[in-house]
């Protein structure tokens, strides 16, 4: 590791590789003036195929036949208000906010005269999707290079006014200014009547973070009034005229297919519209009881196939592996070498449990037909993706698709697929009216998907001083995000195993980074223990990256590391690491409760570094929501099933953080205005897991090496600790 | 035919058309079109559907449109008075209590029916009150010292 921004490896995570790859432009530009009005729009291109990938377009690389690809634009109207044009989507993420500071920072104007049109097919340009952290790092550069190419001509337009060159004016707070005279023109003067459309050059020069000035700054959630009136009108608070409620009998178990159904009772109830095709049975009904009770007198008769439990989860995982997706090993010199000279000899075995995203907005989705094309409101993360799912699905091409994402109430990477969108337009299609589907809590616990479980063996060895040898990491099922060692290894085995998963899985906050920091950064506490070394001490020695080092020494250094132990059941950890350029370390101090050993969490500090920071409050907010959720899955989240069920699939049997678990929250931001931003809607989440393992660890003697960590408390193995 | 059930809805005589056995909180979002108040569990585990009953926060997932038979509700649609957030509203706008804010609605009613209860709560009061909402982004340290700037703010009101 170095002190250079990380670089991008150019492959999609492992869960996003179902992302929809088709080139789509919904509003053609020669129609842009016509929708838009009078005034200067800048098209930005994709730079290189790797960013034509995230937006704009997929091209195979190295094919330089094909046109430049529109990925975003901007519109400067004759009120100069600017209106910009993204395919990501806000979710809580706050990414509307912080990209409209970017675009509002360099063009320079109020952060008041932009407004964002995002996840919306027919007005937006393509995008892979809001996920894996991209949004700031390859979606705010690129909005901003349109936003210096408008600047540009507004120069040279106001330059040509005033016949004079653009480097003796000034361009700020929506004005150009003659540095000369003092005279200056607005924005809305330069583009009335105008109708300029520029493709963006490759390599318009940006501002840079130390220059920024809207940017860089605290900002407050835009629109930020709707939410706290309940004006906001998220995906089911959609009300179209007409609207039918729509309900899907579920199989009673995974892996249940459809012997016959009855439909007559429920073809019975008034102004229901039943629909089966294949295995799909649902109804649509003017109201959502009269669905419900549809729903219910539909008699149908399932076969069930046998379904693995998660009582044999481990071993199931292990004894299934996916030939077929299965991955290379990084190889670095010899790890049996490495062990063989190694002073110590450790290996130990972790896992991780199967959790849901639980986001308090349920998969939801509005459509409806009008003249055989179909508009869709989801709450989304993949608009294009559903797009293209829904044309696929009904057999019509794309444009007869519009997707819409308003911002939605949550989604941590659970919201890729387009199950509800897919539900409601395909009884939308049956009863010709528009029909509205609403997960039930139950439904999205059950048929969503979830956080992959996972199964991570760690052999290592150190030297003497605690310089460590070998470093053998074997990922079984929970994927490959994080799994590099950021410690200074000479000799290195890792390697993911594809599993052949027995439930749904798919994303979540941070992907697999969180099992392999989990895994790793308990065993270095281990191994820091076997070397009778302080743990902080610990990873230094073993550690040259210096942004992974100013992470963990503030962080320490905030919190107080070492601390002495005051009280009986107290006990301090730390962990950390490096993902998605982002660098985090949290310490964590916990409580045991002498009776329950209840392990409560008293206070976190977690030290993040990701470049210049875009918005530091909003940032904060990322960084200790981060810590919160990360709480649910380190101490007590965990999917159970059996016989094809999800056993614990409702708020009172799965247990998420409450006011009650919250600890004190410390959050560190480190501005690095010498480094690009980079996303960190995830990373943060990494470092508490092991924290808190470790924390209990010091605390009682006992190590934990399953999460979640202790959903029923913990034995402490000394008494008097 | 059952008689029409009336409810006095954010300072309005209502007039439900939704069978009496519907959910409150469907026929208020549905019927009414008060689309603030949310569908988070319909369990009575979240929060999200948190309205005010005669002043006293409950789920509105869990109660029927019979219930609702002459009393008085307040939504979040009904804390705004005159154009003035109430002072839990701009609470949370100054404190930047919210991420996805889905939870926020309930979150304010919970709050609101705190406060009238209990003006000058302590930190563990708020906990205690706010202990059956969920918020999934994890903001729940802001939410407490919104609720704390809101009890200031309304004690220096009324004294």
């Amino acid at each position: 590791m170095s002190a250079e921004p990380e670089k991008f490896v150019p492959e999609p995570e492992r869960y996003e590789l179902r992302s929809s790859s088709i080139h789509h432009f919904g509003l053609q530009r020669r129609d842009f003036f016509k929708v838009m009005g009078a005034g200067i729009a800048i098209f930005t291109v994709a730079a290189s195929p790797l960013s034509a990938q995230e937006s704009g377009a997929r091209r195979q690389p190295g094919d330089q036949n094909q046109p430049k690809d529109i990925s975003s634009w901007l519109h400067i109207n004759d009120d100069g208000m600017v209106t910009v044009f993204t395919g990501k989507v806000e979710v809580g993420q706050n990414t509307r906010t912080t990209l409209a500071q970017s675009v509002a920072d360099e063009l320079r104007v109020p952060l008041e005269s932009v407004r964002m049109v995002m996840g919306d097919t027919a007005l937006t340009p393509f995008d892979m999707g809001t996920f894996g952290s991209r949004s700031t790092p390859y979606m705010s550069p690129q909005l901003r290079r349109a936003a210096s190419a408008a600047r540009d001509l507004l120069l040279a337009q106001a330059a040509a006014e005033w016949r004079t060159t653009p480097d003796k004016l000034q361009a700020s707070e929506g004005k150009i200014t003659n540095r000369a005279t003092g005279a200056a023109f607005t924005y809305a003067q330069l583009a009335r009547g105008k109708t300029l459309a520029h493709d963006l050059p490759d390599a318009d020069p940006i501002t840079p973070p130390a220059e920024w000035t809207v940017a860089g700054k605290s900002a407050p959630k835009l629109d930020a009034r709707a939410f706290v009136t309940g004006q906001h009108q998220y995906t089911p608070d959609l009300r179209p005229a007409g609207l039918l409620y729509g309900k899907v009998l579920r199989p009673p178990a995974f892996g249940a297919t459809l012997v016959a159904a009855d439909l007559a009772a429920a073809q019975a109830v008034a102004g229901v519209a039943v629909v089966r095709d294949g295995d799909f049975v649902a109804v649509a009904a003017p109201t959502e009881r009269a669905a419900e009770k549809a729903v219910a007198a539909i008699h149908a008769e399932w076969k069930n196939t046998p379904q693995p439990s998660s009582k044999e989860l481990y071993s199931y995982l292990k004894k299934n592996l996916n030939a077929e997706e299965s991955q290379k090993p990084h190889e670095k010199g010899s790890v049996a070498q490495g062990l063989a000279s190694a002073a110590q000899r450790h290996e130990q075995t972790y896992t991780v449990a199967y959790i849901a995203h639980t986001p308090l907005e349920p998969r939801a989705a509005v459509a409806e037909w009008q003249d055989e094309k179909l508009t869709v409101y989801t709450g989304s993360q993949r608009p294009f993706g559903i797009q293209e799912e829904l044309a696929s699905t009904f057999h019509i091409p794309k444009d007869r698709v519009r997707v819409i994402v308003p911002d939605t109430g949550s989604a941590y990477g659970g919201k890729h697929t387009g199950d509800a969108a897919l539900e409601a337009a395909r009884l939308a299609r049956a009863a010709n009216r528009p029909v509205k589907i609403v997960w039930t809590r139950e439904e999205e616990f059950t048929w969503s998907y979830f956080r992959p479980a996972g199964v991570i063996e760690i052999k290592s060895g150190i030297e003497p001083d605690g310089k460590l040898t070998a470093w053998e990491f074997h990922n079984y099922n929970s994927g490959g995000s994080g799994i590099q060692t950021p410690y200074d290894v000479p000799n290195q085995f890792i390697q993911f195993h594809p599993v052949n998963s027995p439930l749904r899985q798919g994303s979540y906050r941070g992907l697999a980074a969180t099992a392999n920091h989990f895994a790793r950064e308990s065993f270095m506490d281990e191994l820091a223990h076997a070397a009778q070394i302080d743990p902080l001490e610990f990873r230094i020695k073993n550690l040259s990256d210096p942004r992974l080092r100013a992470v963990f020494e503030s962080a320490a250094k905030s919190f107080g590391w070492p601390q002495k132990k005051s009280q009986p059941g107290q006990g301090f950890g730390m962990g950390g690491g490096v993902e998605k350029g982002g660098y985090v370390a949290t310490c964590a101090e916990i409580s045991v409760q002498p009776n329950s050993g209840e392990v409560r969490v008293v206070r976190i500090v977690t030290a993040f570094e990701c470049g210049a920071i875009v918005n530091p409050d909003g940032l904060r907010n990322q960084v200790i929501g981060a810590n919160v959720m990360g709480l649910g899955g380190a101490l007590f989240e965990s999917i159970e099933f059996e016989n094809g069920r999800i056993s614990n699939p409702h708020f009172a049997e799965y247990r998420v953080p409450r006011f009650r678990d919250i600890p004190k929250i410390d959050a560190i931001l480190l501005d690095r205005k010498d480094l690009p931003p980079a996303g960190a809607g995830e990373t943060p989440i990494v470092g508490l897991a092991p924290a808190i393992g470790n924390a209990v660890f010091d605390a009682t003697g006992t190590r934990l090496r399953a999460l979640p960590l202790a959903p029923r408390g913990v034995a402490s193995q000394k008494p008097n600790a | 035919m059952t008689e029409p059930i009336h409810a006095q809805i954010n300072g309005k005589n209502r007039v439900f058309e939704s069978a009496p056995d519907t959910t409150l909180l469907f026929a208020l979002r549905e019927e009414l079109g008060l689309t603030g108040t949310k569908y988070g569990c319909g369990e009575g585990q979240c929060g999200a559907c948190t309205i005010l009953l005669n002043r006293t926060p409950r789920r509105s997932c869990q109660l029927s449109v019979s219930d609702a038979a002459g009393k008085s509700i307040i939504t979040i649609e009904g804390f705004e008075q005159h154009g003035q957030l109430h002072p839990v509203q701009q609470a949370f706008l100054d404190q930047g209590a919210f991420q996805c804010a889905y939870c926020t609605s309930g979150m304010i009613a919970s709050s609101v029916a705190l406060l009238q209860k209990n003006p000058n709560p302590s930190a563990p009061e708020i906990v205690q009150a706010l202990q059956g909402n969920i918020c999934r982004c994890g903001t729940h340290p802001r939410i407490i010292a919104a609720v704390q700037q809101a009890a200031k703010a309304m004690r220096g009101r009324t004294s």
